[in-house]
């Protein structure tokens, strides 16, 4: 009788080796595949676009979920802010912005996820900062968020202003940038604070709404996102205080500047799109007539665009990005004005904010 | 009426006395015996209706199942929003896998019990042309599932998620690990000083190391040590990885299994004339082995659970999707739901697994203790 179970184990063995065979083989063929492709577009690094255009498909490193940002919706389907870029990229390239594979990447995993090529974009709402664009080895090619630290309150509390907040407890994450950001603030305003540590955000968000901490504070878009998840979101609100600069934006590795000169155009044109009123409603009307402005007519391929050849995209790049996805202002309005965020820093130059577009000529 | 007669002592025993039997026996002797007992039932039964009305009426009465978004739901009913799950069971269950291919996962897990069957069933009938099935099994299930041969379509791994993940990093490290533990108990057993080293770094290392390092092993520094170029799935790299850690621990519940036999065993057999593998096959294994029973099942349940650490590593392990379904503004701020939904699933699982250990315990218990 006992024996049996020598019997189901010995088969079990078997049957492991096999499943690890299997799984071995399988990847086998793939593995030789992708070796010819980089073997045939040494040196290493360049070539991003013809891989991309070999495979058909873009590989985009998302966020495991942030809302507003990156989240799946009810059918599967990625939607937010930073996905959207993945999408113009593919449109831009591939002409059709629904060929993207997502890989999600949490806050340690993202940077050797592409360092390691499970990407040709990380757009994961990444701080710019110069040890991660020097040390690490890659390029920002841009900011398409410009997000700071924030403190949330109960109205309850009688607070008007962030400099209004001492001696009160904060609940904050430990082990992050923002722990940094609360410590130099307090002690520039010379101010104290009662320091509440806790692990994830969810933590904090329970923590604060039992009321043991006075203040929560994280990224301004966070704390959005966290008042939108509350019931009684009008008991709270977010100070006006931005204590910290986080210029969030799209990473590529170094190394192919043709790839990056894409990837930062791309976003450049979404952003010239608004600048120059052309949106995912209008932009075939205007990419079939002669415009008096002629750079709309550089952008959407009416008028030649020098260089655009070197860069390996056909001249209706723009159109695809900005009739598939939109332009810079429609994609931050479908994604960030459901959580109540405001343009803000956000904005174009002309309206007040950060966004600079250089001329597209 | 005349009054019968008996011969003494054999005088039918009266029936107990009204009141000392029966359920209302036994709630006069175990919850009213006396005034301060029957004052504690009275206030614990108030709690008990409060607490139960309280929790019921979240979870069943009050819960809304369909809407469209959490204010939709808040709109509705106050109890919990189902909603969140019922409209995303499907990303819950297959993750991001194609819709129009999810009969393959269906098929796959169909057959994995009849695959397994006879392996945890040893009076199955048919057994011996079931095990042919189990062999062959591991290559129909990665066919089916990843594609790619036959006409198949390929599936990414990035699509992998949900339960369906789970099940297959959990049954794939515990099928896996099962074997690699019993040679490395064995290993640290025997006499032959090389394979005794080997197995002894490899346990020693393996439990030294938290789990959740030999992930992020996996999912960053393996791309390090291997050419440019290779993609290796991180699927496989996270299986290799679960695998070797639950052997180490198998192979120390084994080797405490052997250890319980006793001596005389081992020179019965050795008078008998037994060869090293007639010995473990006839003599260690069956006795070790149903010893380290429940020490197995406790590891293999704790891999099992183990498997949300995957979410540490960017992959949607139900959790990891019940992060991403509260990160959608729909569904923001449901996380009770959503954790108690996945809580839920684990618990089914693991207490299924459970009760099969019970189950094989009794059935080869010998009745030697």
């Amino acid at each position: 009788m006992s024996n049996n179970i020598v019997i189901a184990a010995i088969v079990a063995g078997a049957v492991g080796l096999g499943a690890g065979y299997a799984l071995f083989s399988g990847q086998a063929p793939k593995t030789v595949e992708k070796e010819t492709v980089t073997v045939s577009s040494a040196p290493a690094g360049a070539g991003t676009l013809d891989e991309v255009r070999a495979r058909g498909k873009l590989n985009c490193i998302i966020n495991t979920g942030l809302a507003g940002f990156a989240a799946p919706d009810d059918k599967g389907n990625w939607t937010g802010f930073d996905v959207d870029f993945c999408k113009a990229v593919a449109a831009a390239v591939l002409g059709d912005a629904t060929k993207v594979n997502y890989t999600t990447a949490t806050g340690k995993t993202r940077f050797t996820k592409l360092a390691a090529g499970e990407g040709e974009i990380l757009s994961r709402n990444t701080t710019w900062t110069f040890s991660r664009d020097v040390d690490l080895a890659q390029t920002f090619i841009g900011v398409n968020y410009y997000d700071g630290q924030g403190f949330m309150v109960p109205k309850s509390l009688g607070v008007k202003s962030a400099k209004d907040l001492d001696g009160a407890s904060v609940c904050i994450q430990t082990g992050t940038t923002t722990e940094l950001n609360l410590a130099e603030f307090f002690a520039g305003n010379n101010m104290k604070y009662n320091p509440v540590p806790i692990e994830t955000n969810a933590e904090a968000q329970e923590l604060y709404k039992s009321g043991r901490c006075d203040v929560y504070t994280t990224d301004a878009s966070g704390l959005y996102a966290t008042l939108m998840s509350f019931d009684n979101k009008d008991d709270h609100m977010v100070l006006p205080e931005v204590v910290s600069k986080e210029p969030l934006g799209p990473v590529v590795r170094h190394g192919d500047d043709q790839w990056a000169d894409i990837v930062s155009w791309v976003l450049r044109a979404m952003m010239a799109a608004e600048e120059k009123g052309i949106t995912s409603a209008n932009v075939k009307d205007l990419a079939a007539k002669d415009n008096k402005d002629k750079e709309i007519n550089r952008l959407l391929g009416k008028d030649p665009l020098q260089g655009i050849s070197k860069l390996g995209l056909s001249p209706d790049w723009a159109v695809n990005v900005i009739s598939q996805v939109g332009n810079y202002a429609e994609s931050f309005e479908r994604n960030l004005y459901p959580l109540t965020i405001q343009r803000g820093l956000n904005a174009l130059s002309k309206d007040g904010g950060l966004h600079y577009i250089p001329p597209i000529k | 009426m005349k009054e019968k007669t008996y011969q003494p002592g054999s005088y039918p025993d009266l029936p107990p006395p009204p009141g000392t039997v029966g359920i209302y026996g036994w709630i006069r002797n175990n919850l009213f015996s006396s005034i301060s007992n029957s004052l504690l039932t009275i206030i614990s039964v108030i709690l008990l209706y409060y607490l139960i009305d309280g929790i019921i009426g979240w979870f069943l009465f009050d819960a809304v199942y369909d809407a469209e978004s959490k204010i939709e739901c808040r709109k509705i009913d106050s109890g919990a929003c189902w909603a969140v799950i019922t409209k995303r069971v499907g990303q819950f269950v297959y993750g991001f896998y194609p819709e129009a291919e999810r009969w393959r996962i269906d098929i796959s897990f169909l057959t994995m019990f009849i695959a397994f069957a006879p392996l945890l069933y040893p009076d199955i009938p048919k057994r011996k042309w079931l095990l042919w099935f189990s062999l062959i099994y591991p290559f129909f299930a990665y066919i089916l599932i990843m594609g790619g041969y036959f006409g198949i379509q390929r599936i990414e791994y990035s699509l992998f998620g949900g339960f369906m993940l789970t099940v297959i990093l959990g049954v794939s490290g515990i099928v896996c690990s099962l074997p690699i533990g019993i040679l490395l108990a064995l290993g640290r057993q025997s006499k032959l000083t090389v394979i005794r080293t080997i197995s002894i770094c490899f346990i020693e290392f393996m439990r030294g190391v938290p789990l959740i390092t030999l992930l992020f092993v996996a999912s960053s520094m393996l791309n390090y040590f291997m050419p440019p170029g290779t993609n290796f799935s991180i699927l496989v790299r996270v299986i290799i990885m679960f695998t070797f850690f639950s052997a180490a621990y198998i192979a120390e519940v084994i080797r405490g299994g052997i250890q319980a036999i006793p001596k005389g065993q081992y020179e019965a057999a050795d008078a008998l004339g037994m060869s090293y593998w007639q010995k473990t096959r006839f003599i260690t294994l069956p006795q070790a082995l149903k010893i380290s029973i429940p020490g197995i099942m406790n590891t293999f349940i704790g891999l099992y659970k183990d498997t949300t650490l995957v979410v540490v590593i960017g992959l949607l392990d139900p959790l990891g999707i019940g992060r991403a379904a509260l990160a959608d503004t729909k569904w923001n701020g449901l996380s009770t739901e959503t954790y108690l939904f996945v809580a839920l699933f684990f618990f089914v699982s693991c207490f299924a697994m459970s009760r099969y250990s019970l189950w094989l315990e009794n059935k080869l218990n010998t009745d030697q203790k």
